[in-house]
């Protein structure tokens, strides 16, 4: 089965360049300013789309992420709603895939059978549990690949090659590379040993690596996107939401265009990277 | 529910670290390398002589074990039924039951070279019992503790700072026990290659649950063999109180498979199970979190809910995997007590026997005040006297005196 991920990252390939991918919390800071917030994203030049499904308890999230999962809980997001903000984008735009990322919790409670056909039917490509490590596949993994749902493992730093089999086993769509041991919103790793980490997973698979964590400017992008078929970046994005809300929270005239120019920006670091070579 | 009772209740967890459907592994990809290799260096330990055997030294030197099994006279002929004896473990260094458990994992934690710990904890015991073993061993040790928690326990606060350890207050969500285990996972995901977590109760993801509650069963073996030594038989009943449920794991695990053991788990009611508790049982259903499958208290999102316990060491909406199971199959009876009768419970205690039990404790004696008089007065009764209540009288004298709620 082809996704929109597998067909995305296929187009990128003929083209030569790596994928940009943007992280944002869906419902922050409100359900009607998500909704314009993602569904501006693909004109400002995202190529992929993640949108973090609101949970308390982050665990491996930093403050930004952790304050706007808050921000959007309080905005009375839910995952019903999370999956009307997909289909809301759906509506014009049946190309730029979508990845929702988050804990298992809220899909455990709300169904996986269910969850799994919903988000399918919202428009949803493929899924990142963070605490759903391949020991755990049985719960919603194997599942979501019956689905027709890619499901996108993180491999990060301490998954070494014994263990890199086992992580890629059940992956679909591309790896996701953490670059670093640490929580979102932490320090970049040096390009150097990113650029040795994704040659390593690449010897185990032909999927397409995207890495992600503590990638904050268009320069580091441009960086981290010369040596992987994708750059993620979530933490600024979230901060330059955040900075544009007043001072009780809310959205501004100026929130969609922040969160915008700056994908335009970062996506034009991305675009500017040499790509690695296959 | 429809379970089929298993041949024994003491044989789990299964190799991936089920019971039932409860416990499991879900963590981050980054920990998922390190919680095998602890599973790895705990399974040779245990089968390593000279590991017990430098554990039983400290246990007896160190800690002061065994901890006596002491017959309380005058609560029992209060109460007027079943014959009441304490299970010290607040007279143990430290002055709780958690040094045991502590004191196991910072053994492994030097097999497997770590020299940096972390902890979570509630009431502080836990970061008390950590900080005193890290002194002791020469280790570099930090502890989280929800900044609610900081306010509350100060003086165990106070005692981990002179121990040595750095106490970090954590201002994230309800800034309790949930909120400083969060954050610890967190320090863990980014520190992994140099720190060791040392997790405070039967919870989080496997082997954490197992190694826990064999580190506590020390607890229930004494209990075992000191009740034959002075009454020539098995207790009938067990009282514990549960927070994430270590104490009460230790004492009943041993028993499990003894029938004619009656056994009661006492969780936090805090206001009332219709307002804001902490009695995931009595008012949770099966989640996910802190890596694993358990009771919860949530909403109908799987979004996790505030507990509310007067006990800051009860203050968590989740319990350890295993008593979500011994609830399903029905081994363990679990109840729950307010914050009001806990208070009623401490003060009697003070009054009757001279021991100012923890608040948590606490909880476990409030049942015992309505169990103890159904029962006929050679029925041989144990609680779990899990701590002190030296960290808790700030926090009561203020509410005696009508200073706060
Ligand atoms: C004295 C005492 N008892 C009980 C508990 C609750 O923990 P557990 O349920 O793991 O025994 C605590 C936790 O801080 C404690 O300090």
């Amino acid at each position: 089965m082809t996704t929109r991920i597998d067909t995305r990252f296929a187009e990128l390939a003929k083209q030569g360049r790596s994928a940009f991918v943007t992280f944002l919390m869906a419902g922050d800071p409100d359900p009607a300013t998500s909704l314009e917030i993602i569904k501006a994203l693909p004109k400002s030049g995202a190529d992929v789309i993640e949108i973090g499904m609101p949970f308390t308890d982050p665990m491996a999230d930093g403050p930004s992420i952790q304050a706007a999962g808050l921000r959007a809980l309080k905005a009375g997001m839910t995952l019903k709603k999370t999956l009307e903000l997909v289909r809301g984008f759906r509506k014009d735009d049946n190309a730029t895939p979508i990845v929702l990322m988050g804990y298992y919790n809220p899909i455990y409670i709300y169904g996986v059978d269910k969850f799994l056909a919903d988000a399918k039917s919202a428009g949803v490509d493929g899924l990142i549990i963070v605490d759903l490590p391949p020991e755990e596949d049985d719960e919603l993994c194997l599942p979501a690949m019956k689905a027709g749902l890619n499901f996108i493992r993180l491999a990060t730093p301490t998954t070494d090659d014994k263990r890199l089999p086992a992580v890629l086993a059940n992956t679909s769509g591309f790896v996701y590379y953490v670059s670093i041991t640490g929580i979102t919103g932490a320090a970049a790793a040096d390009s150097t040993a990113v650029s040795e980490a994704v040659a390593r997973i690449k010897r185990h698979t032909k999927l397409p690596v995207c890495v992600g964590f503590g990638i904050r400017t268009p320069e580091t992008a441009r960086a981290i996107a010369s040596h992987a078929n994708g750059a993620v970046v979530g933490t600024a994005l979230v901060d330059a939401l955040k900075n544009s809300l007043d001072a009780e929270g809310r959205a501004t005239a100026k929130t969609v265009n922040a969160v915008a120019e700056l994908t335009a920006a970062l996506a034009q670091g991305v675009k500017g990277a040499q790509q690695a070579a296959e | 529910m429809n379970i089929a009772k298993p041949n024994s209740y003491r044989s789990g967890p299964d190799e991936r670290g089920h019971f039932g459907i409860f416990g499991g592994r879900f963590v981050a990809e980054t920990l998922m390398p390190l919680i095998l290799d602890l599973e790895k260096a705990y399974t040779a330990a245990k089968a390593d002589p000279a590991f017990q055997a430098e554990m039983n030294g400290y246990l007896k030197n160190y800690v002061g074990r065994p901890s006596p099994l002491y017959f309380a006279e005058r609560l029992t002929e209060h109460l007027g039924g079943a014959k009441i004896y304490l299970k010290r473990e607040e007279l143990n260094h430290t002055g709780s039951h958690k040094v045991n458990n502590v004191l196991g994992q910072i053994m492994l934690a030097r097999r497997i070279s770590k020299k940096r710990i972390i902890a979570e904890t509630g009431a502080g015991q836990h970061g008390v019992a950590t900080a005193t073993l890290c002194a002791r061993f020469g280790l570099e040790c930090v502890v989280y503790m929800g900044a609610v928690d900081v306010e509350r326990q100060q003086p165990n606060v106070i005692r981990m700072e002179m121990l040595g350890a750095k106490v970090v207050p954590v201002q994230s969500g309800t800034r309790t026990l949930k909120d400083a285990m969060n954050e610890a996972l967190r320090d863990w995901v980014t520190n992994v290659h140099n720190t060791f977590y040392c997790i405070g109760t039967v919870a989080g993801p496997h082997p954490y649950p197992t190694l826990v509650r064999d580190f506590q069963s020390v607890i229930g073996n004494e209990t075992r063999a000191q009740m034959q030594e002075i009454e020539g038989r098995l207790p009938d009943s067990l009282v514990a109180c549960i927070g994430g449920g270590s104490n009460a794991m230790g004492l009943f695990h041993p028993f499990l498979d003894d029938p004619s053991v009656e056994i009661f788990g006492v969780e936090a009611a805090g206001h009332g199970l219709t307002q804001l508790h902490a009695a995931s049982i009595a008012g949770g259903r099966p989640g996910v979190l802190h890596g694993n499958r358990t009771y919860l208290l949530m909403d109908a999102d799987g979004q996790i809910q505030d507990a509310h316990s007067i006990s800051a060491g009860l203050d968590y909406p989740g319990i350890g995997p295993e008593h979500s199971w011994l609830h399903e199959v029905g081994r363990v009876n679990y109840l729950s007590a307010t914050d009001d009768e806990a208070l009623a419970a401490f003060q009697l205690l003070s009054k009757l026997e001279g021991i100012i039990p923890a608040l948590e404790p606490a909880h476990a004696i409030a049942k015992v005040m309505e169990l103890a008089p159904k029962r006929p007065r050679d029925h041989l009764m144990v609680v779990n006297l899990s701590g002190r209540g030296d960290k808790d009288v700030p926090q009561v004298g203020d509410i005696l005196r009508g200073k706060s709620k």
